[in-house]
């Protein structure tokens, strides 16, 4: 957060921010109460954003609580990443008719609207990031994620306050954003301070009266941001992760966490980096025409796993090494990166709330090896 | 697979065993579709809809009820002789239905109950799936049955390609919905992890728990299924949701609690259940 170009907003005002987004034709979605957590909605005004409000997350389990301030961004974050905003859950790709001589195909594309996102938290924005690379970079850039993704326009809110689910600081995603971000807001008490990360994001801020930041305020802003990364459980041994995980491959703990684990998709639906989909065809009943679909998949499904004629992850342990290797060791091969940013979503809304970073540690102790495996190496 | 040879329409029919005939209903719910169906299959044999009755044989026979007597016992060959491809339809015809119920109790004392004259009742002591007795090619899910589910294996199969039945969870349908979980949200003891989707996730998405209607979530409905983890999402329902063991067994002892992996959880909790009240 640099001194010049950060600027002081009232919390009172923020409704200037909102008419200043809309001017520009956005339509602006941000964290609105339902079904007792928050969900990304259309915001109309301030007062449809869950003010005096903080969830309580831990594994397999999201509470909200009323604290009765005029916090703004007290809600760290629900269910969903910005992922379904990009990489849609559900997108129709073509359109087939029968011919006359064959099949002719129309690629169907999306017609987003411009849409401003307020209130992402510092790792939704590594998330997004993190699709980008898998979307849109080298020569298979995909034209419905593109498109969507365009149409983006993206107000971060850093974090002052972690969750007991929280790991970003171990990640280096946050809980200050870096990169990756119209917007950068930090709420201080009654004010938001508000900085730009894009020339979209300047645009916005000179349209609203505001002065700059003093040097005491910024202080206090990173005083928090910092105090939030502290208070943070850590996951450890970054460095050393993706060895040691190949390492682990067989390893006694895979059998403990799939005794536990559901296999019921969860973690990788709420994941902000998960990217498979499956497709599929649906003729209609005349047999003239057919739509392909694309649909998020999940490798924790029986069919994921399933190829010309053989299952290759028959069994929940099969699957939840795969998911956990490929996050923190075979991403690093493929992306030159993590895979996780932190976020905790896998371990709240697990159902039975199996905590990754506990999963992690177990795997890293080396007690766990069978003796097979040490044996059978040369 | 060719469904029929030649230019001939294929030959429908529909059956009825031991049921509500709600899954037969969703046939005729089909509104929009239903005159496209009559044109692309040859409704044979169908009383729920029709008085025209035609012999076999079919080309598919969708077969909705359990077997609960013995003349059902006798029908269900008859029809799986005549029927080239054999689908069940819903929870009775695939697992046994809700009047499977009677498997852990004693038919004598149901029948007394229930009847003014139960000796005027013949019925067998269980309630077993249709595919306890014949051969069946395919099988939907649910109570009743999903009808953009049944429309869409019937397209699949009058296209010529294996009907693709998903049997992911629900969990999978619920969060491509954007739904919020209520097992994690609410405490709900849901029980949508175990159970196949195909239902669109339609309990959670009006805010209450998955009773599992459309049973156990065990993978493709063709080659190996691995059960799914009933034990553990049980766990969780005592330890950490607060149901006590016969809470839990009556979670998994509902519409499909005769589907085996139901059926196995239900039967461990009815243990532990009987062993803390001898405690």
């Amino acid at each position: 957060m640099s001194v010049e170009g950060c600027r002081v907003l009232p919390s009172a005002d923020c409704h200037l921010l909102l008419d200043a987004l809309q001017a520009k034709g956005y339509c602006v979605i941000g964290p609105t109460l339902r079904d007792e957590a928050v969900v990304w909605d259309t915001i109309t005004r301030v007062s449809d954003l869950p003010i005096g409000w903080r969830d309580r997350q831990e594994p397999g389990r999201y509470r909200l609580e009323r604290t009765g301030t005029g916090e703004i961004f007290g809600v760290v974050h629900g269910p969903q990443s910005l992922k379904p905003f990009a990489f849609a859950p559900r997108e129709s790709l073509l359109q087939i008719e029968r011919t006359s001589n064959g099949w002719s195909i129309h690629p169907l594309f999306p017609k987003p609207e411009k849409i401003a996102l307020l209130g992402a938290r510092p790792c939704d924005v590594a998330g997004l990031a993190i699709q980008d690379q898998i979307f849109l970079r080298g020569p298979y850039r995909d034209p419905p994620y593109a498109s969507r993704r365009e149409n983006l326009f993206v107000i971060v809110v850093n974090c002052t306050r972690a969750l007991s689910t929280c790991f970003c600081s171990s990640m280096k995603t946050g809980p200050r954003a870096q990169t990756g971000f119209d917007l950068a807001l930090t709420e201080l008490d009654d004010v938001l301070l508000i900085e730009a990360g894009s020339e979209a994001g300047k645009a916005i801020l000179t349209a609203l009266p505001m002065s700059p930041a003093s040097e005491a305020l910024l202080a206090k802003a990173s005083k928090r941001i910092d105090a939030c990364a502290e208070s943070q459980t850590r996951l450890q041994e970054q460095e050393v992760l993706p060895q040691a995980l190949y390492d682990a491959h067989d390893h006694q703990r895979w059998d403990e966490v799939a005794s536990r684990c559901l296999a019921c998709t969860n973690c990788t639906m709420v994941c902000p980096t998960c990217f498979c989909h499956t497709v599929e065809d649906r003729p209609a009943l005349d047999g003239q025409h057919g739509e392909r679909t694309r649909l998020w998949d999940s490798c924790f499904t029986h069919e994921h796993g399933y190829i010309h004629g053989k299952n290759i992850r028959p069994t929940i342990k099969d699957r939840y090494r795969m998911w956990l290797t490929h996050k923190f060791a075979a991403w690093h091969d493929q992306f030159g990166m993590s895979g996780c940013v932190g976020c905790g979503r896998c371990i709240t809304w697990c159902p039975v709330g199996i905590d990754v970073r506990e999963e992690v540690a177990a795997l890293l102790a080396s007690d766990g090896h069978s003796a097979a495996r040490r044996s059978g190496s040369p | 697979m060719s469904f029929v040879e030649g230019q001939r329409k294929p030959r429908l029919g529909v059956f009825k065993f031991a049921s509500c005939d709600g899954c037969q209903l969703s046939v005729l719910n089909l509104e929009d579709e239903l005159l496209l169906l009559g044109a692309a299959l040859d409704i044979a044999y169908f009383p729920e809809a029709s008085s025209r009755m035609e012999p076999g044989p079919y080309d598919l026979a969708l077969v909705e009820g359990s077997i609960t007597t013995e003349e059902d016992e006798h029908r269900i060959k008859a029809v799986r002789e005549q029927a080239k491809v054999l689908m069940t339809i819903g929870a009775c015809a695939t697992a046994g239905g809700i009047q499977a119920l009677r498997n852990w109790a004693d038919i004598g004392s149901y029948k007394q109950c229930v009847y003014p004259r139960p000796d005027f009742i013949r019925t067998l002591a269980t309630s077993t799936s249709i595919a306890d007795h014949v051969k069946v090619d395919y099988e939907l899910r649910g109570c009743p049955i999903d009808k953009d589910q049944l429309l869409r294996v019937v397209t699949d199969l009058l296209a010529g390609v294996r009907p693709r039945i998903p049997a992911d969870s629900v969990c999978l349908e619920c969060k491509r919905r954007g739904n919020v979980c209520v097992v994690v949200a609410k405490g709900m003891p849901c029980l949508g992890p175990v159970t196949s989707g195909g239902c669109g996730a339609i309990c959670p998405s009006m805010g209450r728990d998955c009773y599992g209607c459309f049973g156990p979530a065990e993978g493709m409905a063709k080659g190996v299924g691995y059960p799914p983890n009933t034990a553990s999402l049980a766990k969780q329902f005592h330890d950490r949701l607060g149901l006590i063991p016969i809470d839990v067994v009556r979670r998994f002892r509902g519409i499909n609690g005769a589907a085996a992996s139901f059926r196995r959880e239900s039967e461990a909790w009815a243990v532990k259940r009987t062993n803390s009240e001898g405690s």
